[in-house]
């Protein structure tokens, strides 16, 4: 098996259009957000019926966050397009070492946004807010993980790959945008708080309250059933391979530990005392346990999983 | 969670005197159940056993690597000692970490087996009556028809059925028997108990999956060894280089199985990159011809829930060793261990302790084998994991090995204590390529004749596995069941028309689960109308009031 030289390189330059296309849409959502004027403030009753969203922002505004949705989907295009070059030039799924692991999850997180701007308008309004971690996150991939284009070694080769790391990816995704919304929400309820004092900042631009811990709740539910078939599919893997479903690799440790902070975010969403700002500074510990099951097992400890491919 | 308090014994009304110990011992016993079993309890309980789970991440464990753990102990020797007392390089097998997650599973069958109970009577029961004020639901419309109360009523319990939903029909706060027959003012329903059936389901299912856990770590047992091609062993704890077994396995009453090994391949990339490995291998009882297949990564040989696989593999570089007598020992090997994976260069120790009768002094080889060698500055070194151009750099001992001193020694390496003491000294030293002779100052010759490969193989028993398996999937059936369905009950209620001809119909429902709730209801609530007007002599008035925005999910007490 070789790899094609001119295909790794075609997916490498795509890298960097992704990156700058979803810098544009950084500055695009920004844009909004400035020169945004929103209507009275709407206020936030505690845990009751939700307020109805606020009437279309005008017109201006709204050609910005649309023109920054639009670069968004472009560049999603591209950052797919990073990912399938790659998988042609080294005639495998494109998901074999930590540099395209990340790649694969930041791509699912900007196509999960792109689903629920169309689906929920109010999400809109969030795009600097997610395209600026998608930004950092993939200029760090591109600089500190990056991998060459390679094969693969023995004990990836299994088709248990593509549904055990498809399903790691998209949970991951989606938990990105979950944990997003969270800190929203989090930061939202805070600029609420100060009252008149937060008028006009960024923050009272973003959407409701309850509208944000809605969509971190909505994608969590999403994001959990996806991992847990991640997990499980892990373990079935790891039987073929390694001899034993379960043997408390960090990796899978972290996994499990990620799967038990969910766990806990779903049942506190739900709990008396436990629901709002608790529950989502949960689901916000519960993406940094995912960033951090990524970065350091990969990185620093040494276990079965550690072909992240970094020498 | 509204309606999960197990059935409380009530408490006394006021004690005229000091209740009994026992009273009290049970009173005590039932606040803390109380307090064991309540939402918050899992919750803090589940964030303790992530807890409990990071340093068995962050420290070495006895379980994965004993080598680090020892390495562990030479770089900390004050810490280290403490921490292992803390059971911290045994986490996972740790008291403590049990204590957290039996907790857990306490407090998770204190909070499901109640709802158990109560879905079972749930599933038999009557819808709950209709609330009094449907307009307060978070999702109420009214329905206008000229039909009569109890005819607009059937229409709606029609419609309802075909959706699947369970109706009763009361008048007013009367339960009535359920069926179309029965009239009344008013009508529950009820569906979606499966969310509640999947609630129930996940919850056991892990359960089962702990005990399935459990029983393979006490029934289970592992035993890893190296067969070079040609070899073979048979499942027992005396032939495995090392094994592992539960609590409750007798070493006795093994499967009766032997493998053996006849032919093994790697296969690299062009950037040496390991692509396979294959083994081709005959198992089967002991004495048996046994049937031929081939086994490798990712494809393990199963059988009767047994497993063999290959873990790893290396070489065993091959000698012919001749005495000045003439006698002859021809191919021994021994396994050197691979100490670079990339280019698969290798230790070991070739140890002859018999040389036969007559012949006081032991021998051994002790050395570096590369399967492609290369000097460099003098150095052999291996540049390719093929073995394109095998070499060995090897020291030959004579004297005495120590094997018999009680001791328990390495194969893979001498005994230092012996070369100290100078019962083990050097005899000489080469670099041989295959067919080349070293030549020892007795007039031994060592003659390096080949290489043979072998594999790291393992065999694996447990019996819960299957039983794991099984309660994963329920627990995602569970899970998908419980996240994605929804809970829906719906009410009406027949008033008189404002105008006097014919009837409004308050409808009002309440939703758990699953998504907007306001879509589906408008969606409901319009069929009805439609049945409605189909039913009806003559055309009536679209239906009034709207769907109002989608309700919270109640917070569950406590
Ligand atoms: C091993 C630990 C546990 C795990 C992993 C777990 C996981 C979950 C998950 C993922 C949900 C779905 C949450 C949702 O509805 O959005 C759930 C729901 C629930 N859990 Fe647990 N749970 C555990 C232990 C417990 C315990 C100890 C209790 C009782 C105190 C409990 C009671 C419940 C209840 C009542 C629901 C409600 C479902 C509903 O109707 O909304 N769980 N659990």
């Amino acid at each position: 098996m070789t790899v094609d030289p001119s295909l790794a390189e075609l997916s490498d330059t795509l890298f960097s259009i992704a990156v700058a296309l979803y810098s544009v849409a950084v500055v695009a959502f920004s844009a909004q957000l400035a020169f945004g004027r929103r209507p009275a403030r709407q206020l936030v009753s505690a845990g009751g019926g939700a307020p109805a969203e606020a009437p279309a922002p005008p017109a201006r505004t709204d050609r910005w966050g649309l023109a920054g949705l639009a670069v968004t989907a472009v560049g999603a295009v591209v950052h797919a397009g990073v990912l399938v070059t790659r998988g042609m030039a080294a005639d495998r799924l494109p998901w074999g070492n930590m540099y395209e692991f990340a790649t694969a999850v930041v791509l699912v997180g900007v196509v999960v946004y792109l689903l629920l701007a169309v689906r929920v308008p109010a999400v809109r309004d969030i795009g600097a807010f997610v395209l600026a971690p998608v930004v950092i996150a993939l200029v760090a991939t591109g600089l500190f993980l990056y991998t060459e284009t390679g094969p693969l070694v023995a004990a990836l080769r299994s088709s248990w790959l593509a549904v055990h790391v498809s399903t790691a990816i998209l949970g991951f995704g989606i938990f990105f945008v979950s944990g997003i919304a969270s800190v929203l929400y989090l930061l939202r309820l805070r600029s609420d708080a100060r009252g008149a004092e937060a008028e006009g900042s960024f923050l009272s631009r973003l959407p409701n309250a309850v509208t944000l811990d809605r969509v971190a709740h909505r994608t969590a539910v999403f994001g959990f059933p996806i991992w847990t078939f991640a997990v499980i599919a892990g373990a079935i893997w790891a039987e073929s391979a390694w001899g034993r479903y379960w043997g408390w690799d960090p990796k899978e440790t972290w996994a499990f530990i990620a799967w038990v902070v969910y766990a806990g975010y779903l049942h506190a969403r739900t709990t008396a005392g436990w629901r709002g700002r608790p529950a989502a500074w949960v689901n916000v510990v519960g993406l940094g346990v995912m960033v951090f099951n990524l970065l350091y097992v990969n990185m620093v400890s040494t276990g079965l999983h550690s072909y992240g491919g970094l020498d | 969670m509204t309606t999960t308090a197990p059935p409380r014994p009530a408490a006394a009304p006021q004690p005229p005197a000091r209740p009994s110990l026992g009273a009290r011992a049970w009173g005590l016993w039932l606040r803390w159940w109380r307090r064991l079993t309540a939402m918050r309890t899992a919750i803090i309980l589940l964030f303790l056993l992530a807890l409990a789970a990071i340093p068995g991440s962050l420290l070495p464990q006895r379980s994965l690597n004993q080598n680090a753990v020892r390495q562990y102990f030479a770089d900390h020797p004050t810490l280290a000692p403490v921490l292992d007392r803390l059971y911290a390089f045994d986490v996972f097998s740790s008291p403590w970490f049990a204590a957290v997650y039996l907790l857990l599973f306490v407090s998770l069958i204190g909070c499901v087996v109640p709802r158990l109970g109560e879905h079972v009577r749930a599933l038999r029961a009557a819808p709950p009556p209709a609330p009094r004020r449907l307009q307060r639901l978070p999702d109420s419309a009214e329905l206008a028809t000229p039909l009569p109360g109890p005819a607009a009523l059937d229409v709606v319990e029609e419609e309802l059925r075909v959706r699947r939903f369970r109706v009763v029909r009361r008048s007013g706060a009367e339960p009535t028997p359920p069926g179309p027959a029965a009239s009344g003012d008013e009508l529950s329903a009820e569906k979606g108990f499966w969310k509640e059936t999947g609630n129930l389901l996940f919850h056991l299912s892990l359960v089962a999956l702990l005990l399935g856990l459990a029983g393979g770590k006490l029934w289970g047992y592992e035993g890893s060894i190296l067969v070079t091609e040609g070899q073979g062993f048979c499942n027992s704890f005396q032939q495995y280089d090392t094994h592992s077994s539960g609590a409750l396995v007798d070493g006795s009453d093994l499967t009766p199985l032997c493998i053996d090994l006849e032919d093994f391949r790697a296969e690299y990339e062009e950037d040496l990159t390991a692509a396979s490995y294959t083994a081709d291998i005959r198992y089967g009882g002991p004495g048996e011809e046994g049937e031929a297949t081939t086994i490798g990564v990712n494809d393990p040989l199963r059988v009767d829930g047994d497993r063999v696989y290959v873990t790893g593999h290396g070489y065993a570089p091959r000698f012919t060793v001749t005495l000045p007598d003439g006698t002859a020992f021809t191919d021994v090997s021994a396994p050197f261990l691979p100490s670079d994976q990339t280019t698969m260069s290798s230790e070991g120790a070739l140890k002859l302790p018999d040389l036969g009768a007559g012949v006081e002094d032991q021998l051994a080889l002790e050395g570096f084998f590369a399967p492609t060698g290369l000097m460099q500055g003098g150095v052999l070194t291996s540049i390719d994991p093929r073995p394109l151009n095998p070499e060995v750099a090897i020291l030959a001992y004579q004297g005495y090995l120590g094997l018999d001193s009680g001791l328990p020694q390495s194969v893979y390496s001498l005994d230092r204590s012996q070369i100290e003491r100078g019962r083990l000294s050097e005899v000489g030293r080469a670099n041989l390529a295959v067919g080349e002779t070293l030549t020892l100052p007795d007039g031994t010759a060592v003659t390096f004749t080949g290489v043979d490969q072998f594999a790291a193989l393992q065999f694996s028993h447990d019996p819960g596995q299957v039983w794991v398996l099984g309660a994963a999937i329920a627990l995602l059936v569970g899970l998908l069941a419980l996240l994605l369905l929804r809970r829906e009950r719906f009410f009406a209620r027949v008033g008189p028309a404002p105008d006097g001809g014919g009837t409004v119909l308050s409808v009002g429902s309440l939703t758990r689960g699953g998504g907007e709730s306001a879509t589906s209801f408008a969606e409901l609530t319009g069929r009805l109308q439609a049945a409605l007007d189909e039913r009806a002599p003559t055309p009536s008035a679209p239906p009034s009031g709207g769907a109002a925005p989608e309700p919270e999910v109640p917070p569950r007490d406590r």
